[in-house]
């Protein structure tokens, strides 16, 4: 515990925390709208893919970052381009998620740096992030949500009534599209957090965690972003504290055991209320 | 162009709308006034559905001309109202009926805005649709009258000058047909609003409807009830035998469904 006080005046630290609040309260944004989109599949495969991305920048040039950003969007495009249905757009990231993995692997096992490097893709490093990293992720969380704040209304009406949305002038495709790359950069932020394995525990469980608690549609965005901050800090200081575990452990930790509190506490859904 | 003389809320001039090589109608002429409740008639994939998608600006005509309010189409739809044909909400959706309903008024607005100013509109159409009791609930809990209710609750919340309705008593127990008929009857009693309602079954709406636009075989007539529902009428339409029996009030089609399954060959699905 007393790593905890003595790390928690350094920069470094202090850093991690600010970048762990953003990408928490970007994640528990769009999380309601990953489980009522029916995406966790895609946030998974955007992830995996977003690791591709960052075997091939740390291949070309040691940016895995720039690289997992890019691979990212470009697997949000063709998601978007393809405009699939729900069923068919899972088949379709099943196909590039299995063709993405396996070049990422090829591209690892022709880089001969760090092997450190690898591991931090997969499971995350915030501490080792240098300030122009941390940089950019602050802006891409605050873009994210800054936008997600704008398409909040017209994309749940998108989201649970695409017909009747569509109805009212709602631009439904537009909207999802959007959403799409609003999504792609909050995963892959979040990768360097968690890492692309790991992305799912600040995506979906405290979203998934917050519907079992709340049916009102603000309550559950604000139950979801507050577990993903307490997740993601409580992670981090955790991490911190022991000095050696990756703050990825513990943030799974953290955000498995308010999922399981809630679906202890909560109602059922499925189950009638009367 | 524009007439300023016309009042209608909708009108259809040499309207025709082909999938393919198959006419659906041709040359159809139709408007709808302030305050009429107009029903939509006929067999399966005659372009009912296609038709209410049209006057939205979701789907084009393949020629003739529709205007809606004396516009385009698709250029005043936050006047209208819309229930689309009945599909169950998934059972895990993170949304009250309440949230549905209100998302008739603000859910296509971007940015911030008051959302108390809408409770109160909300709190008046889940009144009228008598769906105090469980708007709360998730909608995806719900039966299926009960999410139809809020449905119907979501279109008029808006205060809309023209009501779409696809099939919107399909599968609904008889008192529930009858509430929801009543609830739109005096809702354009109320407002003037027109109601453009696409069926197959004309009984429940019957004592209300102005005018009947009934589709079958390519072909379209549109009048009074009491003038389009006659044998010898749908039996032109048609091309063959159609009988047309009245009950206490009640109408009874024979032979349609017949004379649908024969003359239209391949089955299309009705979708835009």
């Amino acid at each position: 515990m007393s790593n905890l006080f003595i790390y928690i005046h350094q920069a470094f630290a202090q850093h991690a925390l600010l970048a762990g609040a953003l990408v928490a309260a970007s994640c528990g944004l769009i999380g309601p709208f990953v489980i009522s989109r029916g995406m966790a599949f895609a946030v998974h495969g955007t992830s995996e893919l977003a690791f591709t991305g960052a075997a091939a920048g740390l291949l070309a040039g040691g940016n895995p970052v720039a690289g997992a950003y890019i691979g990212s969007l470009a697997v949000a495009g063709v998601l978007g381009a393809l405009g699939a249905k729900e069923r068919e757009r899972d088949s379709t990231i099943g196909v590039i998620l299995a063709f993405g993995l396996g070049l990422g692997v090829l591209f690892l096992s022709y880089y001969h740096g760090f092997a450190t490097q690898a591991t931090n893709i997969l499971f995350g490093n915030i501490f080792g992030v240098s300030n122009d990293q941390l940089l950019l992720l602050l802006g891409v969380c605050i873009a994210a949500l800054i936008t997600m704040l704008i398409i909040y209304r017209p994309l749940l009406f998108a989201s649970v009534d695409p017909d009747v949305a569509q109805a009212k002038g709602v631009p439904v495709r537009l909207l999802g599209t959007v959403y799409l790359f609003v999504l792609a950069l909050t995963v892959t932020s979040a990768a360097q957090i968690v890492g692309t394995l790991l992305v799912l525990s600040l995506a979906i469980t405290p979203a998934a965690a917050a519907q079992r608690l709340a049916t009102k549609p603000s309550s559950i965005t604000l139950l979801s972003i507050s577990f993903a901050l307490i997740a993601s800090l409580g992670g981090i200081a955790a991490s911190l504290a022991s000095g050696t575990v990756k703050p990825s452990i513990f943030v799974t930790i953290i955000s498995f055991s308010l999922y399981i509190f809630a679906r202890l506490a909560g109602h059922k859904p499925g189950y009638k209320a009367s | 162009m524009a007439n300023f003389l016309d009042t209608s809320v909708l009108r259809l001039s040499h309207a025709t709308l082909r999938f393919g090589k198959r006419t659906l109608w041709s040359g159809l002429n139709a408007h709808v006034l302030p305050g009429e409740f107009v029903a939509v008639l006929g067999p399966n994939g005659t372009g009912k559905t296609t038709l209410l998608k049209i006057i939205l600006g979701a789907a084009r005509l393949t020629s003739g001309n529709i205007s809606v309010f004396g516009m385009a189409p698709g250029q005043n739809n936050s006047r209208i109202g819309y229930v689309p044909q009945q599909k169950n909400f998934d059972k895990f959706l993170p949304i009250r009926g309440r949230d549905l309903v209100e998302l008739g008024i603000n859910g296509n607005r971007f940015g911030w805005h008051n959302h108390k100013a809408a409770v109160g509109q909300v709190r008046i159409a889940v009144s009228l649709v008598k769906a105090d009791a469980y708007a709360d609930n998730p909608i995806g809990l719900m039966s299926g009258g009960e999410q139809q209710r809020l449905r119907i609750a979501q279109a008029i919340v808006g205060n809309p000058s023209l009501l779409l309705c696809d099939e919107p008593l399909l599968s609904l127990d008889l008192p529930s047909q009858t509430l929801i008929t009543h609830i739109l009857d005096d809702y354009r009693k109320r407002t003037q609003a027109s109601i453009v309602f696409v069926t197959h079954e004309i009984n429940p709406i019957l004592p209300y409807v102005d005018k009947v636009l009934y589709i079958a075989n390519g072909k379209w007539i549109i009048d009074t009830p009491e003038k389009v529902l006659q044998s010898e009428v749908l039996t032109r339409l048609y091309g063959s035998p159609v009988e047309v029996l009245r009950h206490n009030g009640r109408l009874l089609v024979i032979g349609a469904d017949e004379a649908a399954g024969n003359t239209q060959g391949m089955h299309h699905e009705e979708h835009a």
